[in-house]
């Protein structure tokens, strides 16, 4: 027996502790990030908020021009408005004051990539939600509203931090939304009846 | 052998101190910790932070056990706690004006550590701390303010996690991710009560600990920014150092019985605060299909809330909000000032940081106001001496005509 400490002396291998120490440390490290993703991906939408995610069906028969009704599909507000052809020929006026006129930017299946964002003029399908920070926007449909001033063209304002759209839900210039509102995947399984979330009717459901 | 000072002591008391060194603790951190001896008024909000805490763990562990968590029971129990649970309504209403409280103890504390330079060397380290837990906080309380599940909860849930999808490329499955479903429901608010009332707690009092503990390793400033260790007398004790018990307990519970005064009035009295504790929209139950017109966050994240709104554009607006946020972890490094207190800083620092604190406050107001016209141009133009403070210090900190800073801490007694 000797007085050294017993982690020094001749007999230690120096290399070999440090190579084991960082392997172990090494491996003990991944090991960790791998048992992290189950905490991690618990998080997720669960089975049943994605089961809940089905086409919603909306009658829209009684809807005229200048009315709006809402409906919810996957947890989003979904605004159905009725265009009068007067207001959707105006439309283009607004092209000069608008962030992404021909909605190069912005979600919207491909029917709805045109002037008047829908499938069919009289009738425009959007998610209510601001593309800002998810508030509702606000009805604002007549021209020249007192809160808006003379110049408003009729759409919608947001409550939250002040974004305006036109009647085909496209963002306003000075607006903090950076695209136009979104547009969902939409059918019509009839003129009087509108599928919300597919887009094709023929594919069945609903 | 020498005489000591602290010979042992005997029967049971001794026998636990040879095993747990609670007399030496109490020593070193209390009877024999030696403050400077000229705190002012801005020194009871440390003291008192820590008093709220305690009160919002205790009034939050008894609402826990009276509160249902779920999209279709969260509103409706805390109407039960508010009208069947008996002194339910002092439960909550403790914990909710004690979220306040909070904030207001903090921003003058953090006002205090601004005002007297107490971020510089050698307390980098502790203001980072500090200032970790105010991010901390505000997590804390805004997570605490989504569980009642009232119309204003949903929509402030809603917005605040739609700030995540700003970040580019990620953003749109982050937000997805940190909610849980494709709209603020029943996982989000489920998650935030686990987060609430377990982990981010625990976080704090690691935190808090760890804000002590660095606190006592340096020792704290004061309002002339001298460092006591540097003159000691020959025992070692600062010259300018008093015990911290019992001359700044004593004052402490002064500063408590005065806060809590204070307190109650607005506990037994005003516990809405016109709106601004508890806010009118939050009286009704969560709606997905109607957000409340106008929506304004509490009013402790208005200024920050404020300054988003300032930018017409998403990612500057979300952007602009982070480094309002975040400068103050900067401020020991962009601080270059040879002093450290206010009092012996010259006119330049003094006009910016009179601006610095017009413009928090100022922005506080704007915040909850509605986004549109004058307020707008108004934050607008606070937004710029709140950046100035911060991108310009290491100027002006450095061009600004300081006073010589005395040997000794100063007394008015």
């Amino acid at each position: 027996m000797t007085d050294a400490p017993a982690t020094v002396g001749p007999d230690i291998d120096q290399t070999r502790r440090k190579f084991l120490t960082l392997a172990t440390s090494a491996v003990g490290g991944v090991g960790a990030v791998l048992a992290a993703i189950p905490f991690v991906e618990s998080w997720q939408p669960s089975e049943r908020a994605r089961a809940l995610g089905a086409p919603v069906v909306v009658d829209i028969g009684k809807l005229e021009a200048g009315q709006m009704i809402t409906a919810t599909w996957r947890k989003q507000v979904i605004y159905i408005v009725g265009r009068s052809q007067a207001l959707v020929d105006k439309l283009p006026q607004n092209d000069g004051e608008l962030k992404d006129k021909s909605s190069k930017n912005s979600l919207q299946p491909d029917y709805a990539k045109n002037e008047m964002r829908s499938r069919r003029a009289d009738v425009l399908v959007l998610i209510g939600i601001c593309t800002h920070l998810g508030c509702l926007p606000k009805q604002f449909f007549d021209p020249g509203d007192p809160v808006l001033g003379a110049s408003w063209p009729g759409g919608f304002r947001c409550p939250c931090h002040g974004s305006r759209f036109d009647l085909a839900g496209r963002v306003f210039n000075g607006s903090p939304a950076p695209t136009n509102l979104s547009v969902p995947p939409y059918s019509y399984k009839d003129p009087h009846t509108l599928v919300i979330g597919l887009d094709n009717p023929a594919a069945g459901a609903a | 052998m020498a005489h000591d000072p602290y010979p042992a002591r005997p029967g049971l008391w001794g026998w636990i101190n040879r095993r747990l060194p609670v007399d030496a603790f109490m020593r070193s951190q209390v009877t024999e910790y030696y403050a400077p001896r000229n705190f002012n008024f801005w020194y009871f909000f440390g003291s008192l932070a820590l008093l709220v805490l305690v009160m919002q763990l205790v009034t939050g562990i008894f609402l826990a056990m009276f509160y249902k968590v779920g999209e279709n029971n969260s509103f409706d129990s805390v109407e039960f706690i508010m009208r069947e649970v008996n002194f339910g309504w002092l439960l909550r209403y403790l914990h909710s004006t004690g979220a306040s409280a909070f904030f207001l103890v903090i921003y003058l504390h953090m006002f205090r550590g601004i005002m007297y330079g107490s971020y510089k060397s050698p307390r980098e380290l502790l203001w980072l701390f500090g200032m970790i837990i105010y991010l901390a906080l505000m997590a804390e309380a805004f997570m605490g303010y989504v569980l009642p599940w009232g119309n204003m909860s949903f929509w402030a849930a809603t917005v605040i996690i739609n700030l995540f999808g700003a970040i580019p490329v990620i953003g749109s499955t982050l937000v997805e991710w940190i909610r849980g479903d494709y709209g603020i429901a029943d996982a989000t608010l489920n998650r935030f009560f686990s987060l609430h009332v377990v982990a981010l707690p625990l976080l704090l009092l690691l935190l808090v600990a760890l804000h002590l503990v660095a606190l006592h390793e340096v020792g704290s400033n004061n309002p002339d920014g001298v460092e006591i260790k540097a003159r000691k007398n020959a025992n070692g004790i600062p010259l300018d150092g008093i015990p911290f018990h019992p001359y700044y307990t004593v004052k402490d519970l002064f500063g408590t019985g005065v806060f809590l005064t204070l307190f109650s009035i607005v506990v037994f009295f005003v516990p809405t605060f016109g709106d601004l504790f508890l806010e009118k929209a939050n009286f009704e139950p969560a709606n997905p299909l109607s957000t409340p017109d106008p929506i304004s966050p509490s009013w402790y994240f208005t200024p920050y809330y404020a300054i988003l709104r300032s930018f017409p554009d998403k990612g500057a607006g979300a952007v602009a909000m982070l480094i309002a946020v975040s400068a103050f972890f900067f401020l020991p490094w962009l601080d270059r000032s040879p002093v450290k207190s206010v009092r012996y800083r010259g006119w330049i620092y003094k006009t910016f940081l009179t601006l610095f604190v017009l413009s928090f406050v100022g922005l506080m107001y704007l915040g909850l106001q509605p986004a549109q016209g004058i307020y707008v141009m108004l934050s607008r133009i606070c937004c710029v001496p709140y950046f100035a403070f911060f991108i310009l210090m290491p100027f002006y900190s450095r061009w600004d005509p300081v006073k010589p800073v005395p040997d000794r801490v100063t007394s008015h007694a």
